[in-house]
């Protein structure tokens, strides 16, 4: 009996004592992991419980998307600079591509929001809902995928043997989205200012990521592209998509190392911000 | 067994009352916290800011149980969040031993579109239950929440009590070495409440346990110490009867003002306490004098036994002589009783109607006070038996 688990509460901060952290945060992420397989379970079949489309939603906004993009194009209101790919190719697979980053940097917070009343009521590992929040992407992303993947194979475009690679590269996108999502989650809880701007900001984001506009060769624009951290990651999915043989293999291990560091530093943030932002939540 | 499970030392928690401060402060701490720092830095308070627990010690071993008792904001539930480690305390020192289960939010985290079955399994992981554990006792949960048909069913399609039920089941479930109850024993109907009573028995005998509760008949059944906060502070912390007796009497005797609506046909009402002293099993006895202008069919008087808070503690239906009051005086005396109520000031709200219970004759609130010195209960509510019985009138009798 004496050998039970003690846990102490004390006003210190959780990052005073930083030798006991990695052994801290592996535990609860373990302990965590069947949490989040359930709550994945529940918001996945709830998600499409109530719907006519179900699945098809997945989708149904990346053609809207694409659509009407095509239509600016063809139009002629925007001049769009030629692309090696057909451009419909180009700005589906772009689209969807970042409905799946889209999906991941809100995540975090729409996941946080959602269980602001099992947070202020029950203890459980707080790593789940991040978790839960990752898995559930990466089921939506897989649906977008293999639609993606056979929209191109109709449309004439088969990948390369390299396509084995992609389910890495979509992974990467979503911790991508995820690190990003949680930056902004601790002051995103307390004030709904960042949830209102975030759509914002991403909208300009993507104007300088390789999704609807190709990289431009020349220019600040160009510079701004090329120190953009999602540009090597869209491509390199896009290129093994499309059996091209990616580019930007340096650039993309340096960013994926990058975004676990970040991930991992949010993680940590994340975890010892919960309290304090539990305290504010609920009167 | 005698291990000590809970250790609270000094523990204080500031809370703010204005919210556009307190995101602020939120705001403040959160960069304090990053930057490896403590929000118990802060040792003031901030503008707009007060201590919403204050200073707060004690320890508890297993097998003992604590009542925590206070008005409302005196600061019991912050104290209860900190001990399940939901909010840091800004100062002190707080340990706990062994699996902590908490019986507060009852079906947190239910969804609404998903069956009884789905959420059992999502509610009682969360709560931290393994799936095998699951598995082996999800058909006992629903056999003790009683909800066999509709398990299968969307959650959305169940009364509150039905939910609450479900939320109870799961979360009993567990077997915690703390347990923490924050006024969940109220749920569902009486027979429902009999068998949650049972199973926290159950669940009590290998644990420390806390238990918030406004009713004094819980804590009084089931605590053998008791802290009384007020305003963050321990104003008292000792056996359960002297702290509920204490809190009794610091509550304002805001029983509320005497008052006394009659029927048209009514000229006057005086109602007179014979009895204001009672125990265990004793009668309430009070005199009952009516003067009507006309003669009135009067069916029954229903007699509320009221707490200071509005709660009713005993209701009682008492039956007048040939269903009537006639004209001119009438002197009755009702006795109410045996008495089984817990310790405590009462009053009584009377309501005596007339025309098959359609219109009020005489609605009396409040005349009639009594204080309870005993300690067996019957719960919180039950029907002791009533008498009315017709004194003789005097001179001034008028006709």
């Amino acid at each position: 009996m004496n050998n039970s688990k003690i846990t102490i509460y004390t006003p210190d901060s959780s990052l005073k004592n930083l030798g006991s952290l990695p052994h801290k945060l592996l535990h609860d992420l373990l302990a965590g992991r069947e949490l989040a397989w359930q709550l994945t379970i529940r918001d996945i079949r709830s998600q499409y419980r109530q719907t006519i489309f179900g699945l098809l939603w997945a989708f149904i906004l990346p053609l809207a998307n694409t659509a009407s993009w095509l239509f600016i194009q063809a139009s002629g209101l925007v001049t769009i600079q030629a692309t090696t790919l057909s451009y419909p190719i180009y700005l589906f697979s772009g689209t969807i591509l970042w409905a799946i980053f889209m999906d991941a940097v809100n995540a975090p917070l729409q996941k946080t929001n959602a269980a602001k009343g099992m947070l202020s009521k029950i203890n459980f590992p707080r790593e789940a809902l991040i978790l839960s929040g990752i898995y559930q992407t990466l089921f939506n992303a897989g649906i977008k995928t293999i639609i993606l993947l056979a929209a191109l194979l109709i449309l004439g475009v088969s990948p390369s043997w390299q396509i084995i690679f992609l389910p890495l590269v979509i992974l990467s996108l979503i911790l991508a989205g995820t690190a990003l999502g949680l930056l902004v989650t601790p002051v995103g809880i307390l004030y709904t200012d960042i949830g209102k701007a975030l759509p914002l900001l991403m909208q300009f984001f993507m104007y300088i990521t390789p999704v609807v506009f190709p990289m431009p060769k020349t220019g600040w624009a160009a510079t701004l592209f090329m120190i953009n951290p999602l540009s090597p990651i869209i491509l390199t999915a896009r290129d093994l998509m499309t059996g091209i043989t990616p580019q930007y293999i340096s650039a993309f291990i340096f960013i994926n190392i990058a975004i676990l560091t970040l991930l991992c530093l949010m993680w940590v943030i994340f975890r010892a911000a919960m309290p304090i932002l539990i305290e504010r939540m609920s009167a | 067994m005698s291990d000590t499970l809970i250790k609270v030392k000094n523990v204080s928690k500031k809370f703010c009352r204005n919210h556009k401060k307190s995101l602020w402060y939120g705001l403040q701490d959160l960069c304090l916290e990053i930057t490896g720092h403590s929000s118990g830095e802060i040792k003031n308070l901030r503008p707009d800011e007060f201590w919403a627990v204050r200073h707060v010690n004690f320890e508890l071993k297993r097998g003992q149980c604590l009542g925590l008792i206070g008005r409302n904001g005196a600061g019991k539930t912050t104290l209860l969040r900190m001990l399940n480690g939901l909010i840091k305390p800004d100062t002190g020192y707080i340990e706990m031993r062994g699996k902590i289960g908490a019986l507060i939010a009852l079906g947190a985290g239910f969804n609404p579109i998903l069956t009884g079955r789905e959420n059992i399994y999502v509610n009682g992981t969360v709560l931290g239950l393994s799936k095998s554990e699951l598995d082996d006792k999800i058909e006992e949960i629903i056999d003790f929440a009683e909800l066999a048909e509709f398990i299968d069913m969307p959650v959305q399609s169940y009364s509150s009590g039905m939910a609450v039920r479900l939320g109870f089941s799961i979360a009993s479930t567990l077997n915690p070495d703390i347990l923490i109850l924050d006024e969940v024993l109220a749920v569902g109907d009486a027979a429902f409440r009999n068998k949650c009573w049972y199973r926290i028995g159950k669940l009590l005998q290998n644990a420390a346990v806390i238990l918030v509760s406004h009713e004094s008949y819980a804590i009084s059944r089931i605590c053998d110490q008791s802290i009384l906060l007020e305003q963050g502070e321990i104003k008292k912390h000792g056996p359960s009867g002297e702290v509920l007796s204490l809190y009794a009497s610091t509550l304002p005797s805001t029983f509320h003002t005497k008052e006394c609506s009659t029927h048209e046909s009514v000229n006057y009402v005086k109602l007179q306490t014979i009895n204001s002293k009672l125990c265990s099993g004793d009668t309430l006895i009070f005199d009952f004098e009516i003067e009507m202008k006309k003669t009135m069919p009067a069916d029954h008087a229903v007699i509320n036994i009221m707490d200071s808070s509005d709660d009713i503690h005993a209701q009682c239906l008492v039956v007048f002589p040939n269903n009537s009051i006639a004209i001119g005086l009438n002197k009755y005396r009702i006795s109410i009783g045996p008495l089984f109520l817990s310790k405590g000031n009462f009053s009584l709200v009377t309501l005596i109607s007339t025309h098959g219970g359609k219109q009020p004759l005489v609605h009396s609130r409040h005349e009639i006070r009594f204080t309870f010195e005993g300690h067996v209960n019957y719960g919180p509510k039950y029907y002791p038996p009533g008498y009315v019985e017709t004194l003789p009138i005097g001179d001034q009798q008028i006709i």
